[in-house]
């Protein structure tokens, strides 16, 4: 596959790791945080972590739009689904979240309710076109990335006149969730972190230019890293960089596909059909301000909360669940008492666990063999 | 002697469907019986026309197994649900060594179903069967009404003879032994995928549906007593079928990344849906575990049939208490290979 | 968050959509969030939509990069 293939070479993999093992200084400690889910996905996948010298520790943070999901608006979900009329049209990755009393869609629609499970808003559109006799409600979730794809669906189901498709919009901002794990004051107390590894394709959306501002006024150095492994190696070689040369810039590693600006279509579209809510429940981070979306008055007829009169109900994690503190980078998914006992890919009970990015669910299905055996690095 | 022709009026393949009195066991049903599924399995068994079939078996062990098939879309490039169930049902008696003789076949039908896919997938499966050299000598039809079952269901049963010193199980890896794949992975579940509605892209992967007994006969031959157990890896994929050996034998299981052989579309297919070629499903392939002394000899014995030309050498089984599945990755580092947890879904995430 | 691949544009369609392909596989996506693409293009797919052009200069500079690291190493 071109542009994926070379970006994944194992050879220039180990000649990357050993320059960034010359390069970590060994009376320093250096904390990152990656910021999305795609990237704490090709860490656990490839193994990266194994690359990496002892000092040079990579926290996930939360970059994954389906762990940071309140339980309450799952629940609000999957009771829309269970309305007669109603069809639900929903990315895969939400099937299996359960909402409260362990609920979810995958059960829903086991027991009836019409549930289907699409690829891209087209889909759901084209649901909608071929069924006028159903409600077609979209479940949109999502960072930056994949907003737009959901506010062309809304204008094009605008131009086609369309009164039985609506958006349940749950899509939020990354500078706000970046914004609320630097800036609190727990944050500052706790565990620092040293440096981002900026989101790959919510960036090309957004460009460099919203990072800014942390670099500037938290001190922190952020390198945007394309998806590949070797992107994410390269990135964190300029981190140290950066860090050893008390540097904190904003520097873009996916140069292919990132501008400073972004991709200011797709970035109007989204302007013209949202607005900014003034705050909004993230799971594992409470309430954060001005850090997710809601259709405008002018989409109101599309949109579902206020069209099926949605109120949601605040829901409540398992008082022993770490979550909150593992998102932040304080503490490891193995600190958590849950973790593995009552807390597994098949029993989530937090949000960490809830989606294959999330911190938990990616130790536990790819690194918790770590956990049993002694620490082996590559040699270099 | 064969059972009488029916007088009544021929059967309506082409424009005809399923109703309620071709399972009710009166002339509707003999009719449907004799001119769809003996027309297509035609063999002297099950022309005597009996609710069983009677042969007689040399002295030795058998193997027995049994499947349900459901799969959707009933049709697939490269099968349908019919040759499936011949192929699925061969596969697992070929994993124990064993020659398969005979297998039965029950069908659920769906009321309304149209009687010219019913030929369709009969005649697919009697194909099938006369090319893997077994006799479908036995079967049932029931019907239920509309909404109750997905067009048709197949359930089978097959049985086999084992050759004598052939002693092949789940429980027998032990640590040092060579894991030999026969094949490319994922080709099948790929295939399924293209063909779901929801899902559309367009691909030239076909299923790898396909009989292996003849490939497991040549392996059995040549290896006998190093060969420690065959498993095809069919839902769950690879990783499913390395986990549950791993538990079974109390071992843990090495693999690694690059002597993966996976095709480039099957590769690309699973990018574009965010799946993992391990957990993709397989229905002409199989993974062997035979002592390291016979691996090499094994591999080319493999690679000299028709359905092993891409077997590889894939990984090691060691010792390990946690009985964990470990995966060296191209890039050198290291993941564990676990069980999938539920069916597999695309992810945008 | 993104689960995004590059595809090539094999072909435009009609209502900004277009045919891509990866390595064999074909798919029909949504061109209204980029502009100024044509067959031959590649472009990053993520649900259903491209949502940039890949700049295959860039690219390979950060493969230079990359193989830097390599001869340096």
């Amino acid at each position: 596959m071109k542009y994926v293939d070379e970006y994944r070479d194992g050879k220039l993999a180990r000649a990357l790791a050993k320059k960034i093992a010359l390069a970590a200084r060994p009376d320093k400690s250096y904390r990152f945080m990656e910021f999305c889910g795609g990237h704490t996905h090709a860490i656990a996948r490839y193994g990266l972590e194994d690359l990496l010298p002892e000092n040079i520790r990579l926290i996930h943070g939360p970059g994954c739009p389906v762990c940071v999901l309140p339980i309450g608006r799952m629940d609000d979900a999957i009771k829309l689904a269970q309305r007669p009329g109603i069809t639900l049209c929903t990315y895969a990755d939400l099937m299996r979240v359960p909402g409260s009393d362990g609920m979810s869609l995958i059960k829903a629609k086991a027991a009836g309710a019409d549930v289907r499970m699409v690829y891209s808003t087209l889909d759901a559109l084209r649901i909608a076109q071929e069924e006028p006799q159903r409600q077609v409600v979209f479940f949109a979730i999502g960072f930056e990335t994949t907003t737009p794809p959901t506010a062309m669906a809304l204008i094009d189901a605008q131009k086609l006149g369309l009164k039985n498709f609506f958006a349940f919009c749950n899509h939020v901002l990354t500078p706000a969730a970046i914004q609320a794990l630097v800036g609190s004051p727990e944050a500052a107390a706790s565990v620092p972190i040293d440096g981002f590894v900026g989101p790959a394709h919510v960036s090309t959306v957004i460009g460099t230019k919203p990072y800014h501002a942390f670099a500037e006024n938290y001190r922190k150095a952020v390198v945007i890293a394309g998806f590949e492994p070797l992107d994410v190696m390269q990135a964190i070689l300029m981190l140290v960089r950066q860090i050893n040369e008390g540097r904190h810039e904003v520097e873009n590693e996916y140069i292919r596909a990132v501008t400073v600006d972004g991709n200011r279509k797709a970035q109007d579209f989204v302007a013209r059909v949202f607005e900014v809510r003034d705050t909004f429940e993230w799971r594992g981070l409470g309430q954060v301000p001005f850090s997710a979306l809601q259709l405008r008055e002018e989409f109101a007829a599309f949109d579902a909360e206020k069209v099926f009169d949605i109120h949601t109900v605040a829901a409540k994690d398992n008082p022993a669940c770490e979550c909150g503190e593992i998102l932040r980078g304080v503490k490891k998914p193995v600190d958590c008492k849950l973790f593995g006992t009552l807390c597994t890919p098949e029993t989530p009970m937090g949000s960490c666990m809830v989606s294959s990015e999330g911190s938990c669910a990616a130790h536990w299905t790819y690194g918790r063999f770590r956990d049993s055996a002694p620490k082996q690095r590559q040699a270099s | 002697m064969t059972a009488p022709r029916l007088r009544s009026r021929k059967l309506d393949v082409k424009n005809g469907r399923v109703d309620l009195s071709h399972g009710s066991g009166g002339r509707a049903m003999a009719q449907l019986i004799a001119d769809i599924f003996h027309d297509s399995f035609a063999n002297d068994l099950l022309a005597q026309g009996n609710d069983q079939a009677v042969f007689d078996i040399p002295a030795g062990r058998m193997a027995m197994t049994t499947d349900g098939y459901v799969v959707s879309p009933l049709f697939f490039p490269g099968g349908d649900i019919g040759s499936l169930a011949v192929h699925g049902t061969v596969n697992d008696l070929a994993m124990s060594g064993a020659k398969p003789l005979y297998l039965s076949a029950s069908f659920i039908l769906e009321e309304g179903f149209p009687l010219a896919d019913l030929q369709r997938i009969a005649r697919s499966m009697g194909a099938a069967a006369r090319e893997a050299g077994v006799k479908i000598v036995t079967g049932d039809t029931k019907v239920v009404e509309r909404g109750k079952a997905d067009g048709v269901f197949i359930s089978t049963a097959g049985v086999g003879l084992v050759p004598s010193g052939v002693n092949l199980s789940g429980d027998r890896a032990r640590p040092g032994d060579a894991i030999l794949v026969s094949g490319t992975l994922g080709d099948h579940g790929v295939a399924i995928m293209s063909s779901r509605e929801n899902l559309q892209f367009e691909t030239q992967i076909v299923s790898d549906s396909a009989a292996l007994h003849g490939l497991t006969e040549a392996m059995v031959a040549a290896c006998g007593e190093h060969l420690r157990l065959m498993r095809d890896p069919t839902r769950g994929g690879l990783a499913a079928t390395l986990n549950e050996i791993a538990h079974q034998s109390g071992v843990g299981i090495r693999i690694e990344e690059d002597a993966l052989p996976i095709r480039p579309e099957v590769a690309a297919a699973c990018e574009l849906l965010g799946l993992d070629p391990l957990f993709v499903a397989n229905e002409g392939k199989l993974i062997a575990f035979v002592a390291l002394e016979a691996a090499d000899r094994l591999l080319t014995v493999m690679r000299s049939h028709p359905l092993g030309r891409d077997a590889a050498l894939i990984g090691h089984v060691v010792a390990d208490d946690n009985h964990f599945v470990q995966m060296t990755t191209s890039f050198g580092g290291g993941r564990i290979v676990d069980w999938l947890s539920g069916e597999q879904l695309p992810r945008i995430c | 968050m993104c689960l995004a691949i590059p595809v090539q544009v094999t072909e435009l369609l009609e209502g900004d959509m277009a045919r891509v392909t990866l390595d064999g596989v074909t798919k029909i996506v949504s061109l209204a969030l980029v502009e100024d693409v044509h067959p031959g293009d590649y472009v990053i797919l993520h649900v259903g939509y491209a949502l940039n052009k890949l700049d295959p200069e860039e690219a390979a500079k950060t493969l230079a990069l990359l193989a830097d690291a390599g001869a340096a190493a």
